[in-house]
């Protein structure tokens, strides 16, 4: 009972103590210390709570939390099972690096001070993780929105046009997602009378073919358009870039994947598997097109978001295999995506910093000059391209297994191929930037300021940047240092899933320990 | 279920998505802010028959209607019309850029469509000399997509 209230506590304040450290931070948000100290705390804090909180659930089992005790069917569920604990602590020790990154470009850049981006990184953190540990589908709804609108808001918060441009598109997009999800929400309640998803599990399984795969065909389209897959991602590789280098590692490194970490939960849990084939052949075309799109840009950023999508396709395809092992691979590449993608975009961020673009025409040489960088783009580049000893290579080699053991050999040669051209463009990437001769290693105007020595605070800040970027390519290795357990971990979760019954006792069980007796909190 | 209703979805929802896939975020505003209400109707309906309002005490459990919808639709609502104030802050902010709310072309689409004009130009030279010749931003913008297919 005491390891309840534990897990209760710690799974309220990693939901509630952003939202209340954002009001905060937007009262005080013209004092650049508090407002700094006020958002780092905080997300050292929930980070800090989600590490115990997982410990807890790896040792104890799945933890519950009713809401104000009403009955499953009424109240909110919160729960934390084995997959919302793999996803959740390496998910906020991404935003809280990368917040100390931002920290560090703020201190050695003399634009002007962003003061609402911490507070709406804050609303961020806290959407990310009610849409990890929500149990019914209306609450993911306001999860979703919670987490959208902050990304809105820092999308296009700079003002700049090009910002508004590609926002426009990015808001309009996941308003139309929104705007289904909520008919499928009616869709849902209509059907079955219940959005809770412990619930939904057996009331799905009890429809009829029809109205189940339309349910689950509908939910593939609401879901694909937040990950962006095939053919819904035309939005993210024009808006992403867009916005300044840290938001967009927080957007590539979160926002997508969060869209297939509830498309794992809903169309396992409630037994989607007739629609695998449907889901295999998006994978398929997923990562082909997104990776295809990548090779032709020539732009850091853009590159990087056309990879975005390429890797979305990889999470799908274990979905699609509908067996463990298939599962368990996406939800360890999930897993590996996270700090990845964040790395990539930030040592982009750091090359910007260093030379005002992104562009690889005018890049090159930075091997020689910032080797520091290059080594951190490179360990981040060949994980993502799934090369061993790396996490990438880790998950891939799953996901691929998996594969083979179903005998999907397409999917599995489609796997292949897309993972060889993502090395690809990541040696483009390497060759254009790092490798070479700078273009412009005599521009006068970029020239001048180089050569006036930097001031105390900018050394700081710079230092301050590589280091959390530097802590992330950690994060990434120790996944691959620890990918064994992680791997068993990410097995017994996508086990419990897919069997269905472990998380349907566990949010029912919890409600017949603490409440069933007491006949008034149930019913209106 | 109630048949006026669902019709008044299909209605809202059919005037929604014309005007959502319009160019003037204004005209979208108004697509989305149907669009949501067609959304809300459509969980009420999926609440079940009407009834008395859901206070205990007024009336039999079985004469109430069901309360629960009615509490996701007002949550609903309350986000759709956050979301309609930040689209309008949107489209202000276009206007004082570019004078106009139109949502402009995607970047990547433009690209292709250059790059497609520029080397199909002989295959297909009557179509694009329209594209090119014309000098007009409004022009160019509306062959481009079409050449970018072709």
């Amino acid at each position: 009972m005491n390891d309840f209230e534990l897990g209760g506590t710690l799974i309220s304040l990693i939901v509630a103590l952003p939202l209340v450290s954002s009001a905060l931070a937007l009262v005080l948000r013209r004092h650049r210390v508090w407002r700094d100290l006020i958002t780092l705390s905080t997300l050292v804090v929930v980070t800090a709570a989600s590490v115990w909180l997982a410990i807890e659930v790896e040792s104890g089992g799945t933890i519950v939390l009713l809401v104000g005790d009403w009955t499953p069917e009424l109240g909110i569920a919160l729960v934390a099972d084995l997959f919302a604990v793999l996803v959740l602590p390496v998910a906020l020790a991404t935003i809280a690096l990368v917040e100390i990154f931002a920290i560090g470009q703020r201190a050695s850049s003399t634009g002007a001070d962003p003061t609402v981006a911490d507070p709406t990184l804050l609303v961020l953190t806290s959407g990310v993780a009610l849409s990890v540990l929500t149990g019914d589908l209306f609450t993911l709804f306001v999860a979703f929105e919670l987490m959208l609108v902050a990304s809105y808001v820092l999308l296009t918060h700079q003002g700049r046009h090009d910002q508004v441009r590609s926002g426009m598109t990015y808001v309009v997009i996941n308003l139309f997602a929104s705007t289904l999800f909520l008919f499928g929400i009616a869709f849902v309640y209509a059907a079955t009378g219940t959005v809770n998803m412990a619930l939904l599990v057996d009331r799905i399984a009890e429809l009829d073919d029809s109205v189940r795969l339309g349910i689950g065909v509908w939910f593939l389209v609401v879901f694909g358009t937040k990950a962006a897959m095939f053919p819904l991602f035309s939005w993210l590789p024009d808006s992403y870039p867009t916005a300044p280098t840290t938001i967009t590692a927080v957007f590539a490194g979160l926002l997508t994947k969060i869209g297939v970490y509830v498309m794992i939960r809903f169309h396992v849990l409630t037994g989607m598997d007739d629609l695998g084939g449907l889901i295999l052949i998006i994978a398929g075309l997923t990562m082909i097109v997104g990776v295809a799109g990548a090779l032709a840009q020539d732009d850091m950023k853009r590159i990087l978001s056309f990879h975005i999508v390429s890797q979305i396709g990889y999470m799908m395809m274990g979905l699609g295999l509908f067996t463990v092992a298939g599962v368990a691979g996406a939800v360890l590449f999930l897993v590996h995506q996270i700090p990845v993608k964040t790395v990539l975009f930030l040592t982009a961020g750091l090359v910007e910093h260093e030379r005002g673009t992104a562009a690889l025409g005018r890049l090159g040489g930075l091997v020689s000059k910032r080797p520091f960088i290059a080594a951190m783009f490179g360990l981040a580049a060949l994980s993502l391209a799934g090369l061993p000893p790396f996490s990438g290579f880790v998950a891939k080699l799953a996901l691929v297994d998996a594969g083979i053991d179903v005998s999907s050999t397409v999917i599995v040669v489609v796997a292949l191929v897309g993972s060889a051209l993502t090395l690809l463009s990541m040696v483009k990437i390497w060759a254009g930037a790092f490798w070479g001769t700078d273009p412009e290693p005599a521009d006068p105007d970029a020239g001048e300021p180089a050569l006036r020595p930097a001031t105390r605070r900018e050394r700081v800040g710079r230092t301050t940047m590589t280091a959390s970027t530097g802590a992330m390519v950690a994060l990434t290795i120790a996944i691959a240092v620890f990918a064994g357990p992680l791997f068993d971990d990410s097995t017994r979760a996508a086990d419990d899933l897919l069997e269905g019954d472990p998380y349907v006792d566990a949010v029912l069980g919890r409600y017949e320990l603490c409440c069933a007796g007491d006949e008034e909190a149930g019913q209106p | 279920m109630n048949v006026t209703l669902a019709l008044l979805v299909g209605a809202l929802t059919a005037i929604g998505v014309y005007l959502a896939t319009s160019r003037a975020l204004t005209r979208i505003v108004l697509g989305f802010s149907l669009l949501g209400h067609a959304a809300v109707i459509a969980l009420l309906v999926a609440g079940g028959r009407a009834g008395e309002a859901p206070v205990v005490g007024d009336a039999e459990p079985e004469e109430l209607s069901n309360p629960l919808p009615q509490a996701l639709s007002l949550t609903a609502i309350v986000i759709a019309f956050g979301l309609s104030l930040f689209l309008l802050a949107l489209a202000r902010r276009s206007r004082q850029l570019t004078d106009d709310d139109l949502v402009e072309d995607d970047l990547e689409d433009t690209r292709i469509a250059a790059a497609a004009a520029e080397h199909d130009a002989p295959f297909d030279a009557a179509t694009f000399d329209e594209g090119i010749s014309g000098s007009d931003a409004e022009d160019s913008a509306d062959a481009s997509p079409g050449s970018g297919a072709s």
